[in-house]
């Protein structure tokens, strides 16, 4: 059998431990590791010969900790008994705390990027080495899924560099290059890679120390030693703010972080891995731990391949996009593209327009080369890679045709017609329309089957989202080579059925429209958008809308009620929109909307809001108010699932977290559902409607699912 | 139940609480032990009656830790059997020690206590104690813990209190405490400080502006913008407060109180140690109470504590002819005025922390003897001396003079 960590001893008696799991193009935690490396400690502890231990990787990647689908698998066992619980989150920091007491010096020898328990197992050594690698990445990420490092990191990482940077490192959990790490003392020594095992043996025969600096007799933890003093008590007093202030109390993890330094660095370590280890069963059992885990890495990972991507279909790639209009989404969308590699056709009515959209290109590129993220070379490279012009005949020979002209059925049609008397046979043509039906636009195409939605959203280098729509004569190699796209410019694809607003437009719709009807119903404006960032929204729903436009919403709507002649229903806040619109007041472009846009100076609400939408003498609960702003987003989410537009859960959630910055601590509108309960959720909702309106009411979705006890996940 | 009765009240002159400061070389033990000998000597005092010294102090450790209390008993020089006892309810902890010391004679259980405080502010910092309140993540994040001058600044924003109505407030504080001094209002309290070779190093409080103006006040930047904004803490407070867009930081060191040092006791007994002693009562100490609110706000109890001892005195507010609030802030001086309906006229008349200053465990002791003298100086009846305390907690009593 192949063993996951190899051995070898030296004729100075130093054994080199090679973690490589066998099977994985990276090393993670796994059972047999577990077990290969208490075997390997109890040998080493009981040798009479051996000088010391080197720990290195036969992998590019060192270690890179836990598994996430073994963490999945633990979390569906959370109504496991706590204490059972306990006993499993507890093994890896006894196993880790064995091979640091085993009285051999052991050093970690870095060869590669260690993340989460990858690099907690390299604190556990008692001398760090890395090789010299910029990209090699050191830091504790568990945070981002709703974890904490549980594997001594919130332990040794204090004691080892002091309260806040380690508490920086841990709260944050973004990793950091071998040069930083050494500034902080987080590793001993970074070294050109070849002379990284060199290095480390020679540390072991020179001064190879088998006792960690905690555990030498008068060690003081750093709040040990300044509790009394104003240090550490600033440090943590301002920590726990920080945190409140940005994770408004929706995220449990990096509160328990500072617990456990807070707790763990008054009391010996073994006490403190104790209480690291008790914390941890607490995340562990959390939903907002299993809901991230589930939605921002299980799924978003089988979105990012494609798993919607039809099979028959060969892999496909774009050499040659052509943009029409240049415009914010199309010099955007111009941007990613060439930064994939991708030649771009940036075409626009004039010249000035198109070259002033490759200028957007140009700003980005001048950011990234004075920041360092990347070279002068590369960055007139990706600018050359787009060609402005006003020429229709310059799209030939391209893979991909991506519409990004003005929101008009008309002008489209136009633009449509003109590309595709250019554009080669095979190509596919898509249209970037936010709301306007795939369908219907695709009967101003000639080959209607070749013809798809590609929905970005703004700004679209920043928006890591992108909405796939499939319309009614969408072949699948239109599809497929639309996800093949996507995934070339490294964005996260959802795939949804056609329909008014798709899917992201009209749930982000239902939620400006909550703010709306608050705001008819007298709730004060400042509550309102508090209410909303506290769900845990990115910005509440007056800000949000004002970044999106009213006036457009305007239109959208008096676009919808031509569409829809007798069958259009008005939305409860809709009465805002013409308020709004009459006044001038379009949002932040305007410089005035619901909020005022001082020329120098922070945005704040308008006064005259108050005026024109008189605040009630009684307010409602904040938590009623967070709670209808993420209900309306779960329930559009339903009701696009029951018009088929949403054909699964996953995308549903990770649409909304990775589309419109919903609430990323619920895992998605749908994880949100599953958490509250399916019955619970539906019976809260019959009671919101009978006080809010029909907006409110349970879709027969949800009915069904709450009286057959069903879920949106297993 | 026996009446607990004041016969007299003794206080330091409040020094600057820096290291410029007049007491700065005077130790906290000595502060209130010179309060103490004050005490005994002017009264004639036969200390070996003296049941218990209470002392409030709101840094407890280093050289104000370990019961203060008991050990300037001893360096007074009172009885060895008079016992000391240190509390801390922060800037409650004077006169949380005076309702304690006259608890245990309304109880029949003492005839004759002291209760008084000490913070020599200069020497042990503010927040010296440390504290689970703002350092334990899981008790910060349950309570919204802020620092005090940020849930001042929110009181002014929830309440509509503009800069200019608490530098306004801040200036006739300054203005009163001048007129006081200059017309002898404090002068049978307030004991000078003595150094070690008997020469007095300060005779009246120090900390007064008394050149202070609105247009001057206006000049200064508020003081916690920075931590409010920089630090989170604006908002944890609105996450509290939801209906608060912002923070309107209205507060600076200008409208807040004084960190002074300052030490301050009251002596109280019943009727019979009076006789015996030939001690005069000059109030009777009718009820007190405390009283605890939302953590995050913090400073609004002292409205809820007065009233709740109101209540168990069977008076109303009408009933008080002066009130005595400390000025942590002047923010909770205008809300309590507010909330209460008191006019301006009938509290701090002498002026308060803002233009004197606050030594925390001290100031509760202090603004009873105050009121015991104005009382007596205008010749009214009923009093009621009041504080706001951290942790989102009010004290509260009322005392009539006999």
């Amino acid at each position: 059998m192949t063993e996951t960590i190899r051995t070898s001893i030296d004729s100075d008696h130093i054994a080199t431990w090679t973690i490589d799991i066998p099977d994985r193009s990276m090393n993670v935690f796994t059972p047999e590791f577990f077990a290969r490396l208490d075997v390997l400690i109890t040998e080493a502890a009981g040798s009479t010969t051996l000088k010391g231990v080197i720990i290195t990787s036969g992998k590019p990647v060192f270690l890179a900790g836990a598994d996430i689908k073994m963490l999945d698998q633990m979390m569906r066992q959370m109504g496991q008994d706590v204490a059972a619980m306990y006993e499993r989150c507890a093994g890896a920091n006894r196993l880790l705390r064995r091979l640091e007491t085993c009285g051999k010096p052991v050093v970690a020898a870095l060869n590669g990027t260690a993340m989460g328990g990858g690099l907690e197992t390299a604190l556990a050594c008692h001398y760090r080495v890395v090789a010299d690698d910029p990209r090699i990445q050191l830091g504790l990420p568990e945070v981002k899924i709703g974890l904490l490092p549980g594997a001594g990191g919130t332990q040794r990482l204090p004691r080892l560099i002091g309260l806040q940077p380690a508490l920086m490192l841990l709260v944050e959990g973004n990793g950091i290059s071998p040069r930083e790490a050494l500034k902080l003392g987080l590793v001993n020594q970074v070294v050109p890679a070849e002379q990284l095992l060199s290095a480390a043996k020679a540390w072991l025969l020179t001064a190879g120390d088998p006792v960690a600096p905690w555990d030498k007799k008068g060690f003081k933890a750093p709040i040990q030693t300044g509790l009394l003093g104003a240090s550490a008590s600033q440090v943590l007093m301002g920590a726990s703010a920080m945190v409140q202030q940005k994770t408004y109390y929706n995220y449990p993890a990096p509160k328990a972080i500072l617990s456990c330094v807070y707790e763990g660095c008054q009391v010996p370590i073994d006490v403190g891995l104790r209480i690291e280890s008790k914390y941890f069963t607490t995340l562990i059992r959390s939903p907002e731990a299993r809901n991230m885990i589930r939605t921002l890495f299980i799924n978003k990972g089988a979105a990012d391949k494609l798993s919607r991507r039809p099979v028959d279909v060969p892999p496909s790639k774009v050499g040659k996009l052509g943009l029409l209009g240049a415009g914010m989404m199309g010099s955007g969308i111009a941007y990613v593209s060439a930064a994939a590699g991708i030649e771009v056709v940036l075409l626009d009515r004039d010249l000035p327009a198109a070259e002033k959209g490759k200028g957007y290109s140009r700003g980005l590129v001048e950011k990234a080369v004075s920041r360092g993220k990347m070279s002068a070379a590369e960055g007139e490279a990706l600018l050359g890679r787009i060609r402005p012009t006003t020429d229709f005949a310059d799209l030939a020979g391209v893979d991909l045709v991506i519409e990004a002209v003005f929101e008009d059925r008309v002008v489209k049609a136009d633009a449509t017609a003109k590309a595709e008397v250019v554009m080669p046979k095979g190509s596919i043509f898509a249209s970037n329309t936010s709301t306007l039906p795939i369908t219907g636009l695709a009967e101003a195409s000639s080959r209607p089957k070749q013809f798809v939605g590609i929905h970005f959203f703004s700004p679209v280098d920043k928006m890591p989202l992108v909405e796939v729509i499939v319309g009614k004569k969408t072949g699948s190699e239109a599809l497929a080579r639309a996800l093949d796209y996507v995934r070339q410019i490294r964005k996260t694809p959802i795939v949804v059925n056609d329909g008014r607003g798709f899917l992201l437009s009209r749930v982000c719709g239902a939620y400006i429209n909550e703010g709306m009807s608050m705001l008819l119903e007298g709730v004060a404006p400042a509550l309102i958008e508090n209410a909303g960032r506290m769900a845990g929204m990115p910005v509440g729903p007056l800000a949000l809308h004002d970044e999106v436009a009213i006036d457009l919403s305007y239109h959208i709507r008096e676009q919808t009620k031509k569409d829809l002649g007798d069958k259009f229903k008005p939305a409860s806040g809709d009465h805002v929109l013409d308020v709004m619109v009459e006044l001038g007041r379009f949002g932040r472009k305007a410089k005035k909307g619901y909020y005022d846009y001082p020329e120098n100076g922070k945005k704040h609400l308008w006064p005259g809001l108050v005026e024109r939408f008189p605040v009630a003498k009684e307010q409602p609960s904040v938590e009623v108010l967070k709670k209808r702003l993420l209900y309306v987003h779960a329930l559009e989410t339903i009701r696009a699932m029951e018009d088929k537009v949403l054909t699964n859960a996953a995308e549903g959630d990770i649409g909304a977290i990775f589309g419109l910055g919903f609430a990323p601590y619920t895992g998605g509108p749908l994880s949100l559902v599953d958490t509250v309960g399916v019955a619970e959720f539906a019976a809260e909702c019959k009671a919101l409607g009978k006080k809010y309106g029909d907006r409110f009411a349970p879709p027969k979705l949800l009915r069904n699912m709450a009286l057959r006890g069903e879920k949106f996940y297993p | 139940m026996p009446d607990a009765f004041i016969f007299d009240h003794v206080r330091t002159p409040r020094g600057r609480g820096k290291s410029n400061g007049s007491l700065h070389e005077i130790t906290p033990v000595q502060l209130i032990t010179q309060v103490l000998v004050a005490l005994r000597d002017r009264n004639e005092l036969d200390t070996s009656f003296v049941d218990d010294v209470v002392l409030g102090c709101g840094a407890p450790v280093g050289e104000q830790g370990s019961d203060i209390a008991r050990f300037a008993v001893l360096e007074a020089g009172y009885a060895e059997t008079v016992t000391g006892k240190q509390l801390d309810r922060f800037c409650g902890s004077g006169l949380e020690a005076v309702n304690t010391a006259a608890a245990q004679v309304m109880a029949g259980q003492a005839e004759l206590t002291i209760g008084g405080g000490v913070e020599a502010m200069s020497r042990v910092p503010l927040g010296g104690a440390g504290g689970a309140w703002f350092t334990d993540p899981q008790l910060a994040f349950h309570t919204h813990f802020i620092p005090q001058g940020i849930s001042a600044d929110l009181m002014a924003t929830l309440y509509g209190h503009s800069r200019t109505d608490v530098d306004r407030y801040a200036v006739e504080s300054q203005r009163r405490a001048a007129f006081a001094w200059a017309n002898g209002h404090f002068a049978r309290s307030v004991v000078p400080v003595k150094d070690v070779i008997g020469l007095p190093v300060l005779e009246r409080d120090e900390f007064l502006r008394p050149d202070t103006t609105l247009e001057s006040l206006a000049a200064l930047e508020p003081s916690f913008v920075e931590m409010g904004e920089k630090f989170g803490f604006d908002s944890v407070a609105m996450q509290r407060y939801p209906q608060v867009e912002r923070i309107n930081h209205v507060h600076h060191a200008g409208n807040s109180s004084g960190i002074v040092d300052g030490a301050g006791a009251v002596l109280v007994g019943n009727q019979r140690i009076a006789k015996k002693l030939n001690l005069k009562p000059r109030a009777r100490i009718v009820a007190f109470a405390t009283y605890g609110t939302d953590p995050t706000i913090m400073l609004t109890g002292p409205s809820y504590a007065s009233q709740k001892a109101l209540k168990r005195a069977r008076m109303n507010v009408a009933d008080i002819d002066l009130f005595e609030l400390n000025e942590a802030f002047a923010v909770v001086v205008l809300r309590y005025m507010e909330v209460l309906s008191v006019p301006h006229d009938k509290v701090n008349v002498n002026g308060g922390a803002i233009a004197m200053g606050h030594p925390i465990g001290a100031t509760g002791a202090i603004i009873l003897g105050i009121l015991v003298d104005e009382l007596e100086r205008r010749n009214l009846a009923t009093g009621l001396a009041t504080l706001c305390i951290g942790g989102g907690m009010g004290i509260a009593t009322i005392i009539e003079r006999v």
